[in-house]
């Protein structure tokens, strides 16, 4: 589906809520036009499952390769370090504060809905990174009242505008992986003798929020203007733990590891389309 | 006319004092959390609205359910309901205000809430119930107080406000529908996850709405000698009987869908919620006590017995409201965040101060629906003598 069909998709939907042009988007509907998968055979979830293609000129994902967070200790904790500290992510040491863009969940959590009966034992112990998903489908940009939250029209990150979000928390109903993290207080607190309470230290190239936004992963999209890949990423080496790529690009090294390796993703069930992967 | 509301007896200026009382502890506590964040509330990460939206989303209810009385007067020119529908139009103001300042007292950035107009979102929503409730507010101001005021002079009402008394029954249904919406359209939550939403909503509004109007139509008849007429509290009685039959159908059929269909994620809120799910089971009193109380009240209110008997009528009445509160002010809300989309259970439990400031935006709302009613009264009385 090209930019400017889906624009106008989208014109027609809108027109349809407002009561305008309604018939115009009826009839699409009823020609079949309006359908989301191009050509493919339509199972319940568009095909191959993941629905149509990203309309981006980029969109960006990654592939965790479980595996390899298993067998090396500490690196996942390494990758939270390396988010947290360079996004001024505070840590407040207790959960009804918590705010968290990059964690290790059990496989059971991260994927409630896998059942295996008889699990095996390694399926319990693995460390599975989770963050924000970058849907290519977002519900929380759906929701967001004032496009806060928004998607990127070049390369399709989920991005915040923390000086617009007014803090109603309609994306963290929302999200159907619980990715995002409200400042529940100000962050930036200090004690008497003038240090930061719940930061280590400031990194002054990235902005802190103010209490009463919402904030979560951004896939480090301000790197990656610059020519870096995610800090997460970076901080696995060349364990090849996380492939970081365009997923538009059918020749970059993560279509490749796609294309070959079996992966899952979480809820494919919601329709969200996630742009994270896992290799289990 | 407004003058009408400062004249009045002593009972009066004390419930007035007393709703100030709150209204300030509520405003004292409101400026503790605007100081500190939103973390003042026992809200969390997991458990992200608390008993402000869950007070919003019922008092929408509330508000709608002043319908019931402006639908059967002007569509089915009910003319028993002449006296009292102005009082449903007036509980429709007061509770759509309150909404409004529950919402804006659960926004971490209540100083930008106008971005809500500055970039508009059709795609949002919060932004389409903005809408509605905003123009359900103007509807109900412009109806009200019109009529009232041409029957205070004694003229027939302006022939220019009959289109927004209409415009206002499709009204009041799109505010309660477009708020089931932003429950019923969120994947991956799915206690909410239900096309019955909306219907349900409208069905515990209808009785809920209705039985506060009798409560307080029965107090004006006690203490100021305001008789609403027998035949309109029947009729009355008889509205907020169906609604509830339906709300507690339409609760059976949420219990059927998840236990006949078995599964998990359908079970497990009301698991949590009747049942207690994994030894959590905080709300689980409050719920069976709100089912059985608005069972026991369901069918009291067919009784004609308690129909006659004003005390008997305020008890059950007040009695539905409270089960109503419980299950759509309480459960609905905190309910879709248990288990959460991780299947972690975190309970929640309001801070003390997160109570006053709500039982400060209620006492504000009861201030303006005394207000109200006390005007509504005065012309009654110059009109019936
Ligand atoms: S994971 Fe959640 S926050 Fe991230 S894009 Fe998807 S819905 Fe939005
Ligand atoms: S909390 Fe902020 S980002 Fe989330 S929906 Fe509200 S305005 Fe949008
Ligand atoms: S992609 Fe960037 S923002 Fe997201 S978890 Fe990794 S380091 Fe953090």
């Amino acid at each position: 589906m090209d930019i400017k069909r889906r624009k106008f998709l989208k014109l027609a939907g809108l027109s349809a809520v407002a009561g305008i042009g309604a018939p115009s988007a009826f009839n699409m509907l009823l020609r079949g036009e309006v359908s989301a998968s191009e050509g493919k055979p339509s199972g319940h979830g568009g095909g191959e499952g993941h629905g149509a293609a990203s309309t981006t000129k980029y969109r960006y994902g990654i592939v965790i390769d479980v595996r390899k967070f298993a067998s090396i200790k500490g690196l996942a904790g390494k990758c939270i370090k390396a988010c947290h500290t360079i996004h001024n992510v505070p840590n407040y040491g207790n959960k009804k504060d918590e705010i968290k863009w990059v964690w290790v969940e059990s496989y059971e959590h991260a994927f409630p809905e896998h059942s295996q009966y008889k699990r095996n034992e390694r399926l319990h112990k693995l460390p599975i990174l989770t963050m924000c998903n970058h849907c290519d489908n977002p519900p929380c940009v759906r929701a967001c009242p004032t496009q806060a939250t928004f998607k990127n029209k070049e390369n399709g990150i989920i991005m915040m505008d923390y000086h617009r979000c007014i803090g109603c928390r309609f994306c963290m109903a929302a999200c159907p992986y619980g990715a995002r993290s409200f400042n529940w207080r100000n962050p930036r607190e200090k004690d008497s003798q003038g240090r930061y309470r719940f930061l280590e230290r400031i990194n002054p190239d990235y902005p802190c929020r103010m209490r009463g936004v919402v904030e979560k992963c951004t896939l480090c999209v301000e790197r990656i203007d610059r020519g870096q890949i995610p800090a997460c990423v970076e901080a696995t080496g060349n364990t090849g733990a996380m492939i970081f790529g365009d997923l538009n690009d059918p020749n970059s090294e993560i279509s490749r590891v796609l294309r070959e390796t079996f992966t899952i993703q979480r809820k494919p069930a919601v329709g969200t389309h996630p742009s994270l992967f896992y290799i289990i | 006319m407004i003058d009408k509301a400062l004249k009045g007896d002593t009972r009066y200026w004390i419930w007035l004092a007393f709703l100030l009382g709150v209204m300030t502890l509520g405003g004292l506590s409101y400026v503790q959390q605007f100081k500190y964040g939103l973390g003042y509330t026992g809200m969390s990460r997991d458990v992200s609205w608390g008993v402000y939206i869950a007070q919003f989303t019922f008092l929408v209810g509330v508000a709608a359910g002043g319908v019931m009385l402006v639908l059967p007067y002007y569509l089915h020119d009910f003319k028993a309901f002449g006296r009292i529908t102005v009082l449903g139009e007036f509980m429709a103001i007061a509770a759509v205000s309150m909404c409004l300042m529950f919402i804006l007292a659960d926004l971490g950035q209540p100083a930008r809430v106008l971005n809500v107009i500055l970039h508009p979102t059709p795609n949002s929503m919060l932004f389409w119930d903005m809408i509605v409730l905003n123009g359900y507010l103007f509807l109900n101001i412009i109806c009200g107080w019109v009529i009232l005021n041409a029957e205070a002079k004694e003229v027939p009402p302006p022939k220019w406000v009959k289109p927004f008394v209409y415009i206002s029954i499709p009204w009041a249904i799109s505010i309660h529908t477009v708020t089931a919406f932003l429950y019923a359209g969120l994947p991956g939550r799915h206690f909410w996850l239900t096309a019955i939403m909306a219907p349900r909503f409208l069905a515990s509004a209808f009785a809920a709405g209705p039985a506060l109007l009798l409560i307080c139509a029965m107090a004006m008849k006690k203490y100021a000698n305001f008789d609403p007429g027998e035949k309109a509290v029947n009729k009355l009685c008889t509205i907020i009987s169906y609604a509830a039959i339906a709300n507690f159908f339409f609760i059976g059929l949420e219990f059927f869908t998840a236990y006949y269909s078995n599964i998990p994620g359908h079970m497990h809120t009301l698991d949590y919620l009747f049942f207690g799910l994994e030894g959590h089971d905080n709300l689980v009193p409050f719920m069976r006590f709100s089912m059985v109380l608005g069972l026991i009240a369901t069918i009291a209110i067919m009784v004609p017995a308690v129909r006659r008997n004003d005390r008997y009528l305020v008890i059950t009445c007040a009695a539905l409201f409270l089960a109503l509160w419980i299950d759509k002010g309480v459960g609905l809300v905190l309910g879709g965040f248990v288990p959460n989309p991780l299947e972690y259970i975190t309970e929640y439990v309001p801070t003390f101060g997160e109570l006053m400031i709500t039982a400060g935006i209620w006492a504000t709302g009861f201030f303006i629906l005394t207000i109200l009613y006390k005007v509504a009264l005065a012309v009654d009385r110059q009109i019936h003598g």
